[in-house]
């Protein structure tokens, strides 16, 4: 019975592998990860309702720090090796937005880099 | 006799099981409120019963560009003087051809009460915040610059050019307007404008005119001051000295 459980689990194993191949998924760069703010898949789906949210509350009314904020979002999950979100296939924004073709307005304005980085750039 | 004495036993004994439930669901509620509020941060909005404004004693005010300068470093301008370069600050030079007497002060956006921008606004990417902070929502705004020609101090740019390397809390971009934000991002830390901050004479008085015992306030209840414009009824929240 053991036996038959370990070649199921190989089984699937197998497949996901097989379809992270043929669909060409993103294998993104999660940064430092970590304990996110949201549950991943429920963030893969809702990310751009509750940033929309949150940036309307920030601009109109001032209320800064709350936890959807973009600057949060970068500061976990920039990549470790040159701080950014965009910018390569394996980023952590660009990867998935690129795979689904849906352009990315925010960094056109918004700063795409960990901003404690950009902190210590300065005082280098 | 006794019937009663059970009844008593079984409401003291409800009594304390309501008692311990309650402080059990205290105890198991607490540390989930206090994380919210942690990761909230900041939860309560700008209001009202604050109207931010500066007093600009022109006395003071010396031949030096520190103020322009560290508006540019603070939200990232480039600091150039081309025409299609954003100026948020500038200083202005006066001279009266009669008298010779000159004077120079710094001009930007007056954070007006009643802003003509706000009025012209297509798309009510203009507006004010509750604290009396004129600003662009760069999300709505179309980039139409119906608010640079309704400002009577000139004080908006347009973005002509993309940009790169934005500061993380000033985001700006091509195809919008914009303008001094009296450092927002600063006052909502509790910080002054960067301008207020770095003129070495202390020239710019930066507080709450809605406060009757703030420094400003008592400033401007015991010195003379003037609205640039006073004529257009703008009520401003930039006020000059010795103009």
């Amino acid at each position: 019975m053991s036996k038959l459980f370990a070649l199921l689990a190989i089984l699937c194993m197998c497949a996901s592998a097989t379809a992270t191949e043929i669909y060409g998924m993103p294998k993104l760069d999660i940064g430092k990860g970590g304990q996110c703010v949201a549950d991943p898949q429920w963030m893969r789906k809702n990310h751009m309702r509750v940033l929309f949210q949150q940036r309307d509350e920030t601009v109109h009314q001032g209320m800064r720090g709350g936890k959807f904020s973009l600057k949060n979002c970068i500061e976990c999950h920039a990549s470790l090796r040159d701080n950014s979100v965009t910018g390569r296939a394996d980023s952590f924004c660009e990867g998935c937005h690129s795979f689904e073709a849906v352009k990315i307005d925010c960094f056109e304005c918004h700063s795409s880099k960990r901003s404690s980085s950009l902190v210590q750039g300065e005082s280098k | 006799m006794s019937d009663t004495n059970e009844m008593s036993n079984t409401s003291e004994q409800r009594r304390q099981f309501l008692k311990t439930s309650v402080g059990a669901a205290a105890v198991a509620i607490a540390p989930g409120m206090l994380m919210f509020d942690m990761a909230h941060g900041k939860t309560e909005a700008v209001s009202g019963k604050v109207r931010w404004g500066m007093l600009i004693n022109t006395a003071n005010c010396e031949d030096c560009d520190k103020c322009v300068k560290a508006c540019n470093k603070e939200n990232g301008l480039s600091g150039g003087l081309s025409p299609t370069d954003s100026q948020w600050i500038r200083k202005v030079e006066l001279k009266d051809m009669r008298t010779e007497r000159s004077l120079a002060l710094p001009m930007m956006c007056q954070h007006c009460a009643e802003p003509p921008c706000v009025d012209v606004c297509p798309t009510g990417a203009s507006f004010k915040r509750a604290d009396g902070i004129v600003l662009v929502d760069k999300h709505i705004c179309i980039g139409c610059r119906y608010c640079m020609m309704a400002c009577p101090y000139k004080a908006r740019s347009f973005v002509h050019e993309p940009l790169h390397d934005q500061k993380p809390d000033v985001p700006r971009g091509k195809g919008v307007v914009e303008s001094c934000t009296m450092c927002v991002q600063r006052i909502d830390k509790g910080l002054q404008p960067a301008c207020a901050e770095a003129c070495p004479n202390k020239s710019i008085l930066f507080g709450n005119l809605n406060d009757p015992g703030s420094e400003i306030s008592i400033k401007m209840r015991t010195e003379a001051s003037t609205q640039v414009r006073a004529d257009l009824g703008l009520d401003t929240g930039l006020r000059y000295q010795g103009i």
